[in-house]
C-alpha cells in the first residue's frame, strides 16, 4: 500500500507531466480519416504536432482555431466555425476531433453550444461527426486527456443496440489506454485473431501511427478504425478495457450498449498474462493455442534467466499512473525493488503501486529520490535522459515521449512475448552497466586498515 | 515601460526591415505577420519564439509561467549547444493549476523564482508569459521587479505570450526584452578593436564552432552571441562591441538596428551557410572592424584566410561533381538560410529545380532568379499533397527542407535532408558545406531508394510463376542430385527477390552445409519452409552423391 503524495513545489523542474488536450487529439488519431483540431492558440497544436513528429517520425495530422488575442476577447465561434469549415472543404475528414485548451477554458467557451450554432448554419456538415471534449491545461494530465476522449468517442459515435437482440459472439471491443504502443496493439490483435476473435480498437493508433507507407498522401489520419465500425461496437459480446483509465469508457459503453466489459489493469508480467490468455479462453470457448503454451514456457526461461540480474535493484521509474503501475508490478514480481516512483496525476491505482511511497511530482523529484534512495535503474519517457546521465544510471526509455531513439512505435511489452523482450532489453542494460561501470578492480574491496592508512585525510 | 501593445506595434514596425519598409501604410498598420487561418496547420506561437530565441543562454533559468502545455509539451527540443552551463536544458515551469487560473498566479510565480534562486543560484532567470496568465491579469513585469529586488539577480520578463502572433513575432518579442532589460547593463573585463557581436544564431549542433576558430584565428573577439552558447553577463556588456553581425536577419532586426542607434555599433546582414556568403561575411566584419580603428592590416589577414579556406572547400567539393551531374534539388525551407546554399550547391554540379519563396520578400525573388535562373520554379504555397506528386513523379531527386515536411518526400521514396532547426548535423562556414555534401551524397546514393520503389514481388499473385515452380519442383523430385547442386534455392523458395547468390552467400557467412536450412539468412522468408524442406528431402541424395 503506497502512500500517495502530491509536490509541495511551486516551480516544476523538468517535468513529467504532459497536457491533457493533446492526449485527447492522440486518442483522436486512431481514427480513420480523423483531423484532431484543438481549439486555442496556434503554438498548442504545434508543440503537440511537434511532439507527436518527433516520437512517431510519422507525418502527424492536427489543426488549430488559431485563437489570437482579440478572438479571446471576443470568444472562439467564429474561429471554430472557420477552422471546422476550412478541414471540411479542403481535407475531406470522417471526424473532426475537437479538444479545448488553457485559453479557451479560461474563457469559458461553450464548445457544444457553438458546434450547434455551426451546423444549423451549415447543413453540408450535418452528417459530420464533430466529437468535442473539455480538456483543459491547468488540470489533469495527458492520460486523462485520452481517457476523457474516448468516453465521448463511445456516448457520440455508438449507435445505442436493442438489449435484447443477440450479440456477436465473436466480436471484442478493446478499449487500450494511451500507454499501450502501436506494437502493443498489434500483438494484441494477433492474439484475440489466435482465439478467432474480431476485435475493434478504439481507439486504433496501430491502424494510423505503425508507420507504414500510404499510397497517397492525406493530410487526415491514414488508417485507424472507422466510423462504421465504432458504430456497431454496441454488438460485440464483450469490451476488454486496458488500464484503470479506460473504466469509464468501458462502463459508459456498458450502460450505453450493455455490453459487459473486464478491465485489465495491466498486461506485462507473467500474472496478468495468463489472465489474459485464461479470459480470452474463457470467451472464445476455445483452448490455449499451442503457440501461447510456448511463449509461456520462453517467458518464464526468461525469467529464470534474467531474475540474477534483475533480482535485487533498486528502480526509480517516472511514468503516467496506468504505465508507472504495470511496470512497476512487473518489476517488483521479477524481484527488483521500485524505490523512487513519481507520477503525473491522480488514479485509484497508484495507492497500490508496490512501493512505500508515490509522488505526483516532476523529473528534479524523481532525480532527487534516485539519488538519496541509491536507484541503480532509471526508467521515464526521453527526458529522463538528462537524470539518468547525471546520476550515471542505466535508463530505460518508457512510454510518450521518445524522441531521442528509434522505433517507439514498435516497443512491445504486452503478453507474454513482450513482457520476455522488455526483460530482456532491462537485464542487458544491467549487464551493460555492470561491465562498464562496474568491472572490479585490486582495490574494489580494500581492508578497513589499508583504506586507513592510504587516505589518512579523510578522517 | 511600454505596453505589451505598443511593443508590438513599434516592431512590427521596423525600420531596418526590408519587407516592411516595401509594404504600403495600411498593410504595415497590420504588423509583419500574417494572420493563422483557423483550420490550417499550426506553425509556433510569439512564446515558442521568443524562447527559441533566448532559450540558447547557457547559464540562465528558463521559468515559462503557464499552464503545463507550454513547457511540459515543448522543453528540450533544440540541438543548441553549450560550452559550458547546462542550466538552459533543464526546464522550470509554474505548471499553473485551476486554482492559479481563479486566483492569479503571481504569487506562484514568486515563489518559483524563489524556488529556482535557491537550488541552482543562475546568473541570472528570464521570466516567460503565456496565453492564460496574460488573460487572467497575472502581472509578471511587477512580479520580476520584485523578486530582483528582493532576490539581488536580474530577473528578466519577457512578455511574448502565445496568441499575440506568430514565432517570429515572438523572435522580435524576445529582443525587444534583452534591449529593455539586459543589454547594457554590465560591463566587460577589458575590450579589444576586435570585439564583435553575433545576433540571430543559435548555435544548432555547435555550428558556430565551425566558425569561430577561424575568427579566433584572426584575433576577432567574439563578445557576445545573442544567443548561441551565450551567457548572461554577455549580453548584459555586448553593448561594448565594435561592430555586429545580424545572422538570421528577420528574427531579430530590431536587437541590431536599435544597438546601432543607442551605441553606435554598426552591423550587417550575413550568413556563414555558403562558401561565398561566409568569406563575404568575412570580410564584412573586418572592413566594419577596420571602419571602428582596428589595425588595416586585419584585412590582408583575413583575405589570405578566406582564400586558403575556399581553395580547401572548393578542392573537397571538387570530387562530389561527377556523383551530382543532373541531379534535381527542391529547396523547401523559410528562405534566406537556404539560397545563401544555393551557390555552392550549383557549383557542386546540383541543379536546384524548385524553391519556397514563402517568407521572401521580393528583393530576396530576385535574387532567386538572378541565381537560379529565371526559369526557377518558385513555389509560393504548395500542399503537401502536391509536394508528394511532385516528388512521386520523380521531378526532384532529392529534397531540402525543415524537420516538418520531411515525411512528404520519405513517404515518396525521395532522399531528403534536414537543413532547419531540428537538424542533427551542422553546416556552417567552409568545413559545414563540405559536410553538408556529403550528407546529400550519402542521401542520393543510398541503396534503400531502388528498393523502396519497387513494390513487392507476391504484391500481385502470378499464376504462371506458380506453375513454374511446381513443375521445377516436380522436376527436382525426379533429379534431386541436380536440385542439390543448384541450390535449387532461386526456384523454390518464392521470393524472387532472392537470387541464387543470396542464398549461397547466406550459407557462407554462417558457415553453415548444405543440410542445414538457409532461411534465416536470407529474405526469402516468405516461403522459408519450403526452402527446409527441399534441403532436409535433398539431404540423403546429396550425401550420396558426396560420397
Amino acid at each position: 500500500m503506497a502512500i500517495v503524495t502530491a509536490s509541495k513545489k511551486a516551480c516544476s523542474v523538468n517535468p513529467l507531466k504532459m497536457s491533457q488536450p493533446i492526449g485527447g487529439s492522440f486518442a483522436f488519431m486512431g481514427l480513420r480519416g480523423a483531423m484532431p483540431l484543438l481549439h486555442g492558440p496556434q503554438g498548442c497544436a504545434s508543440f503537440g504536432l511537434t511532439l507527436f513528429v518527433r516520437h512517431f517520425n510519422e507525418a502527424v495530422p492536427m489543426q488549430t482555431t488559431a485563437m489570437n488575442e482579440v478572438a479571446t476577447v471576443l470568444g472562439g465561434l467564429e474561429n471554430l466555425e472557420q477552422a471546422i469549415l476550412n478541414i471540411y472543404n479542403r481535407v475531406e475528414p470522417e471526424i473532426i476531433g475537437i479538444n479545448s485548451t488553457g485559453v479557451t477554458e479560461t474563457n469559458g467557451d461553450d464548445v457544444e453550444a457553438f458546434i450547434r450554432l455551426i451546423r444549423q448554419k451549415h447543413p453540408q456538415l450535418e452528417t459530420l461527426p464533430l466529437v468535442y471534449v473539455s480538456t483543459p491545461d491547468f488540470k489533469d494530465a495527458f492520460q486523462d486527456g485520452w481517457g476523457k476522449t474516448v468516453a465521448r468517442m463511445i456516448e457520440v459515435l455508438v449507435a445505442p443496440v436493442d438489449a435484447a437482440r443477440s450479440r456477436d459472439g465473436s466480436r471484442v471491443n478493446v478499449l487500450p489506454g494511451c500507454h499501450l504502443t502501436p506494437g502493443d496493439l498489434d500483438e494484441l490483435r494477433t492474439i484475440f485473431e489466435d482465439f478467432g476473435l474480431k476485435p475493434s480498437f478504439l481507439p486504433d493508433v496501430a491502424g494510423s501511427l505503425d508507420g507504414h507507407i500510404p499510397d497517397e498522401f492525406t493530410p487526415t489520419t491514414i488508417g485507424g478504425i472507422g466510423m462504421d465500425e465504432i458504430a456497431t461496437m454496441g454488438q460485440a459480446a464483450w469490451t476488454i478495457a486496458i488500464g484503470a483509465q479506460m473504466r469509464r469508457a468501458a462502463e459508459i459503453m456498458q450502460a450505453r450498449t450493455g455490453t459487459p466489459f473486464r478491465l485489465f489493469e495491466r498486461l506485462c508480467g507473467l500474472i496478468p498474462s495468463d489472465e489474459f490468455i485464461a479470459f480470452l479462453s474463457e470467451i472464445s470457448g476455445r483452448s490455449v493455442p499451442s503457440k501461447y503454451r510456448r511463449q509461456r514456457g520462453q517467458l518464464a526461461d526468461a525469467m529464470l534467466d534474467a531474475h540474477f540480474h534483475i533480482g535485487g535493484r533498486k528502480l526509480a521509474i517516472g511514468a503516467e499512473p496506468d504505465l508507472l503501475f504495470d511496470l512497476s508490478s512487473f518489476l517488483h514480481e521479477m524481484g527488483a525493488e521500485v524505490t523512487a516512483a513519481v507520477t503525473t496525476t491522480n488514479s485509484p491505482v497508484l495507492q497500490r503501486v508496490r512501493t512505500e511511497d508515490v509522488l505526483i511530482g516532476d523529473l528534479e523529484d524523481l532525480e532527487e529520490l534516485a539519488s538519496s534512495r541509491d536507484c541503480d535503474l532509471l526508467m521515464s519517457h526521453s527526458h529522463g535522459r538528462q537524470a539518468a546521465s547525471r546520476l550515471n544510471v542505466p535508463f530505460r526509455r518508457v512510454g510518450f515521449p521518445m524522441f531521442d531513439r528509434l522505433g517507439a512505435a514498435h516497443l512491445t511489452t504486452v503478453g507474454y512475448r513482450g513482457t520476455r523482450d522488455l526483460i530482456f532489453d532491462i537485464a542487458n542494460l544491467i549487464i551493460t552497466d555492470r561491465e562498464t561501470n562496474h568491472g572490479p578492480t585490486p582495490d574494489t574491496w580494500p581492508s578497513p586498515a589499508v583504506t586507513c592508512r592510504s587516505m589518512p585525510q579523510s578522517h | 515601460m511600454t505596453s505589451l501593445r505598443t511593443t508590438i506595434l513599434d516592431v512590427s514596425n521596423e525600420p531596418g526591415c526590408a519587407r516592411n519598409a516595401s509594404k504600403s501604410n495600411i498593410e504595415r498598420k497590420n504588423g509583419c505577420t500574417k494572420q493563422l487561418k483557423p483550420g490550417g496547420a499550426p506553425g509556433g506561437c510569439a512564446f515558442d519564439g521568443a524562447k527559441i530565441a533566448l532559450q540558447p543562454f547557457t547559464d540562465v533559468a528558463h521559468l515559462v509561467h503557464g499552464p503545463i502545455a507550454c513547457e511540459g509539451n515543448s522543453w528540450d527540443n533544440r540541438g543548441s549547444a553549450s560550452s559550458g552551463s547546462d542550466l538552459w536544458r533543464r526546464s522550470f515551469t509554474t505548471d499553473m493549476s485551476e486554482t492559479d487560473v481563479v486566483f492569479g498566479g503571481e504569487k506562484r510565480l514568486y515563489r518559483a523564482v524563489k524556488e529556482i534562486t535557491e537550488k541552482y543560484d543562475p546568473q541570472a532567470i528570464f521570466v516567460y508569459q503565456t496565453c492564460v496568465p496574460a488573460m487572467i491579469g497575472d502581472d509578471i513585469d511587477m512580479v520580476c521587479k520584485a523578486a530582483s529586488a528582493k532576490f539581488g539577480k536580474p530577473v528578466i520578463p519577457i512578455n511574448a505570450p502565445g496568441f499575440v502572433g506568430s514565432k517570429n513575432l515572438g523572435n522580435k518579442l524576445a529582443g525587444e526584452a534583452l534591449l529593455e532589460h539586459v543589454i547594457g547593463t554590465g560591463e566587460p573585463d577589458y575590450t579589444t578593436p576586435y570585439d564583435i557581436n553575433i545576433i540571430g544564431e543559435y548555435n544548432l549542433s555547435g555550428e558556430l564552432w565551425q566558425v569561430k576558430p577561424l575568427l579566433d584565428e584572426l584575433g576577432i573577439r567574439i563578445l557576445s552571441c545573442i544567443s548561441g552558447d551565450g551567457k548572461y553577463r554577455e549580453v548584459a556588456y555586448s553593448h561594448r562591441a565594435k561592430a555586429a553581425m545580424m545572422v538570421c536577419s528577420k528574427a531579430m532586426i530590431n536587437v541590431a538596428r536599435k544597438m546601432r542607434q543607442r551605441y553606435g555599433i554598426p552591423f550587417f546582414e550575413g550568413s556563414f551557410y555558403g562558401i561565398e556568403d561566409s568569406s563575404d561575411s568575412l570580410r564584412q566584419i573586418a572592413r566594419m572592424l577596420i571602419e571602428r580603428g582596428a589595425p588595416a592590416e586585419l584585412m590582408e589577414r583575413t583575405q589570405a584566410l578566406i582564400v586558403r579556406e575556399e581553395t580547401k572547400a572548393w578542392t573537397a567539393i571538387e570530387r562530389f561533381k561527377p556523383r551530382f551531374a543532373g541531379k534535381r534539388v527542391v529547396l523547401i525551407t523559410g528562405g534566406v538560410k537556404s539560397w545563401s546554399m544555393v551557390a555552392a550547391l550549383q557549383e557542386a554540379g546540383l541543379e536546384i529545380v524548385g524553391t519556397s519563396v514563402k517568407k521572401s520578400t521580393e528583393e530576396d525573388k530576385e535574387r532567386i532568379k538572378e541565381l537560379m535562373g529565371q526559369h526557377a520554379h518558385m513555389i509560393e504555397d504548395m500542399s503537401p499533397h502536391e509536394i508528394y506528386k511532385m516528388l512521386k513523379d520523380a521531378k526532384a531527386d532529392i529534397m531540402l527542407s525543415g524537420g516538418k515536411s520531411q515525411f512528404v518526400a520519405l513517404k515518396a521514396a525521395t532522399p531528403w535532408l534536414d537543413i532547419n532547426q531540428e537538424r542533427c548535423h551542422a553546416y556552417m562556414g567552409y568545413v559545414g558545406i563540405v559536410k553538408l555534401m556529403e550528407e546529400i551524397e550519402k542521401a542520393l546514393y543510398n541503396p534503400i531508394w531502388d528498393q523502396l520503389r519497387e513494390g513487392a514481388p507476391w504484391d500481385e499473385f502470378d499464376w504462371k510463376r506458380q506453375a513454374k515452380t511446381v513443375a521445377q519442383m516436380d522436376a527436382q523430385a525426379v533429379d534431386p542430385v541436380r536440385g542439390a547442386n543448384t541450390n535449387g534455392v532461386k526456384t523454390i523458395s518464392f521470393s524472387n527477390k532472392s537470387e541464387i547468390g543470396d542464398c549461397e552467400s547466406a550459407i557462407a557467412a554462417h558457415g553453415r552445409n548444405l543440410v542445414e536450412p538457409a532461411k534465416p539468412g536470407t529474405n526469402s522468408t516468405a516461403r522459408g519452409p519450403a526452402c527446409k524442406d527441399t534441403f532436409s528431402d535433398l539431404q540423403p541424395s546429396a550425401l550420396q552423391a558426396a560420397e
